[in-house]
């Protein structure tokens, strides 16, 4: 069949099923989904239809970014606008099939919103809603639309067009289209595509090779896997044009071991592809030829490096080395080697689907296009976003996360995982760029935002980080391997309550010798999130220091748990609960923390009932407390 | 090449190789062609299928790709993923992204390595369960996950992830 035929085909499938007299039910079956439960409710949804005797279309799609409400569906009921239900129960399931697929109300009381022509009465438009409505699609414009394993969907919502048209220009034609786009890495270092591509384009060389980096390394971030999950082509159709443009007739995508389900559809997606005649030898008879492997990473965060990346796909420990030369110049087995980031390379794709000065009409005069990140933490509503570069943080954290739950008090972000740092408060409202991040002493990096709130100890938060950077050290230069070790010790001691005068400086002066003393990212960004705490928050470590105290309440060492006399009922819940017997107590009796045997897990302050809220957690003052259980309310 | 030699027909391992290993690595090599490229993909269908990497295997590996066992070692032990001492049939996950961090992981993991009387990365005595914490899963939005046997649980408190280690265990 020839291309043309298959675009036929595909789009009077497409087109057969938005007119299907059947209903059609959306599911979204990634990895979040799944682990929010949506094989639960697949099969909840099976059964519910048999029982009402009705026919229906069940299509399992990717992410659509509303995590915080997944499991989620998307039900489409001819003639009517489709309607999301979110946070469902196998229950729910039951009821909206009843009352909204056999009867006639769309039970909005359940319903998130709705997408489509017309309305429905009581239930909003999804994109209308303040999560949705800040957001614009570039990289995500299928995700959650289409069937991730069904490349005629992907083909019927203009996919491989920008490849067909790539073909129809020149490879300089191509690369000066990206240029004009003003597409910059989305890995993390923002390096801008065209130019990327020019320079690999120029090396001297018949064997050239494409990389796709999709070793989404920094813990807190998936958008990466969100997009390979629930559009795989967007990305291999962004290769195949960068392929074209550079000359190259072999690409690797470099993919976590940890990504399973990712790597299922890729596989899938190639196989697609190969019959479709968009990979192999002579692509839809151009003289084009290109290939594309899948190379699994085996657990290394180093590897999201490119030479480290490059070491560990020609089978050796991934370890980087020093540039130049740089890949661009001698990569793959000592050939010019192009590598992006999935996310950049989903740009591509809709780059050349569309036009560079569509994509140039969103983000700031620097930053163009749009940046995905994924929104975690302490944030009401989380999950996956894709917003215009320059949009403010506020927007993001109190617009579309929906602010901090709990009532508690917003204390920081963190962008930009290990290599990034933490933006206070004061920070809310500058725009969200490679610029202004910079100049704050973080960076977008690949995209994990984690909001922390007032019981998140900033001092902490860099201990974590610097556990996991020394940990991750290949171990190849001197400064990052012992510095990075030297510099979790003086934290570890500090979050203990043993730090002494002197260490914030000393932080800062091992921080900036291993930022300068070590070859790659990894060391060169790993003491940022320690640089910006101190930067931001050093009253925090003072107080550490200083006062043996804890602001946040979290460090274990520096904390105590106690039970307030005047509230405590004598439940009993909370001694039952203890697993270090620390409760003393008895039936109406007020109890009592031997604070010496307590491991301060914090497990009676989960489990004391809100109506009393009896314990107490306390850090830097002496903890007030009986010494002895006495009757509640002071009588036998 | 000396290595290669010295172990060709004979297995130079002083300890007697476990004839049945030998037999599965066999199997698994014969789907490469032995080039340094394909290095560790050869090592992870051995962990895989073994659940670790045993020495006689990681000797085979060095002989067929022609690189010193070194080598091969060098590489076992610098990739997360690659165990050099056998794991449990069940394998618990914990995730310790900053996501989970910050939603609480640290007490998940401190609650499981006292349910299960291991620390993390170790395995019970009669090899029922290992426990690990995984740098990040990328489910972050619903932190904090636990992975038993690789189905993914989000939204997790100790307790659940206490019962899960019950529920989801192989037969």
């Amino acid at each position: 069949m020839s291309l043309e035929e298959i675009k036929r085909q595909a789009a009077s499938e497409w087109k057969a099923m938005q007119n299907s007299p059947r209903p059609r039910i959306l599911i979204g079956t990634a990895t979040c989904g799944m682990a929010a439960g949506a094989e639960d409710i697949l099969q909840a949804l099976g059964k519910e239809l048999e029982k009402n005797s009705i026919k229906a279309d069940i299509m399992q799609v990717g992410c659509i970014g509303l995590c915080y409400a997944e499991p989620l569906i998307e039900v489409i009921k001819p003639g009517k606008p489709s309607v999301f239900y979110g946070n469902l129960t196998p229950e729910l399931v039951a009821e909206i099939v009843r009352d909204w697929l056999a009867g006639d109300n769309p039970r909005p009381d359940l319903a998130m919103g709705t997408r489509g022509e017309g309305t429905l009465e009581g239930i909003p438009k999804l994109f209308e809603l303040p999560v949705l409505k800040p957001q614009i699609r570039i990289v995500l414009r299928n995700c959650g639309n289409i069937d991730p394993a069904n490349i005629h969907q992907y083909i019927a919502n203009g996919g491989y067009e920008g490849f067909i048209k790539a073909l129809k220009m020149k490879p300089q034609e191509v690369i000066d289209e990206m240029k004009k786009s003003g597409l910059r890495g989305r890995g993390g270092a923002g390096f801008p595509t065209g130019t990327k591509w020019q320079f690999c384009h120029d090396a001297p060389g018949t064997i050239k090779y494409i990389v796709c980096n999709a070793d989404e390394g920094d813990p807190g971030a998936f958008m990466d896997r969100a997009v390979m999950e629930g559009d795989p082509h967007a990305v291999l159709e962004g290769m195949l044009i960068g392929a074209y443009a550079i000359g190259a007739s072999e690409g690797y995508v470099y993919i976590r071991a940890e990504y399973p389900l990712a790597i299922k559809r890729l596989i899938v997606a190639l196989k697609q592809m190969e019959e479709c005649g968009l990979l192999g030898d002579n692509i839809l008879g151009s003289g084009f030829n290109f290939h594309i492997k899948i190379k699994e990473g085996a657990g290394a965060f180093v590897c999201g490096e490119e030479t480290a990346l490059m070491a560990s796909i020609e089978g050796n420990r991934g370890m980087p080395r020093s540039r130049p030369p740089f890949p661009a110049q001698s990569g793959l087995w000592g050939k010019p080697t192009n590598i992006n980031n999935v996310e950049t390379w989903a740009n591509v794709s809709a780059i050349l689907q569309k036009s560079a000065s569509w994509f140039a009409s969103y983000g700031t005069e620097k930053s163009k296009g749009t940046k995905t990140f994924s929104l975690v933490g302490k944030v009401v509503r989380t999950g996956l976003i894709e917003v215009p570069m320059g949009i403010s943080l506020r927007e993001i954290i109190y617009g579309i996360g929906g602010g901090i739950p709990g009532g508690k008090k917003y204390k920081a972000t963190q962008t930009g995982g290990p290599s990034g740092g933490c933006l206070p408060t004061s920070f809310l409202d500058s725009p969200v760029d490679y610029e202004s991040l910079a100049a704050a002493g973080s960076i977008v990096g690949s995209g994990g935002m984690v909001v922390m709130d007032e019981t998140t100890c900033m001092v902490d938060v860099a201990r974590y980080f610097l556990n996991f950077t020394q940990s991750e050290s290949c171990g190849k230069c001197i400064m990052c391997r012992l510095g990075t070790k030297q510099m979790l010790d003086i934290l570890e001691e500090i979050v203990h309550g043993k730090g002494r005068k002197g260490d914030i400086e000393l932080l800062q002066e091992i921080g900036d010798a291993v930022k300068n003393g070590s070859l790659c990212a990894l060391g060169g960004t790993a003491p940022n999130p320690v640089l910006t705490t101190i930067r931001y928050f050093r009253d925090e470590y003072e107080a550490h220091i200083n006062e043996k105290r804890c602001p946040a309440l979290a460090c274990r060492a520096l904390v105590s748990y106690s039970i307030i006399p005047e509230k405590c009922q004598g439940c009993g819940i909370c001694a039952r609960a203890c697993a270090s017997e620390a409760i003393k107590g008895g039936k109406r009796m007020v109890h009592v923390i031997d604070q010496a045997k307590c491991v301060k897990c914090g497990t009676c302050l989960d489990v004391c009932p809100a109506k009393f809220s009896a314990v107490a957690i306390s850090s830097g003052v002496p903890v007030k407390t009986l010494a002895e259980p006495v009757p509640v309310g002071g009588k036998a | 090449m000396k290595v290669a030699q010295a172990t060709e027909g004979a297995p130079a391992v002083t300890q007697g190789p476990d004839k049945t290993i030998d037999s599965q690595i066999a199997e698994i090599l014969a789907h490469f062609k032995g080039e340094k490229g394909e290095l560790i993909p050869m090592l992870q269908q051995v962990q895989q299928r073994l659940g670790y990497l045993p020495e006689q295997a990681m000797k085979r590996i060095a002989d067929f790709v022609h690189v010193p066992p070194s080598t091969v070692f060098g590489i076992g032990t610098f990739y997360a993923q690659f165990k050099l001492v056998p794991t449990g049939r069940n394998i618990v996950k914990v995730c310790r992204g900053t996501g989970c961090y910050v939603r609480g992981a640290p007490r998940i993991i401190s609650e499981m390595e006292n349910k299960l009387g291991i620390k993390d990365g170790d395995t019970t005595p009669d090899l029922e369960y290992t426990l690990e914490t995984v740098a990040c899963f990328g489910s972050c939005a619903l932190a904090p996950v636990v992975v038993v046997n690789d189905k993914v649980h989000g939204r997790m408190t100790p307790d659940a992830a206490k019962k899960l280690i019950e529920a989801d265990k192989k037969g």
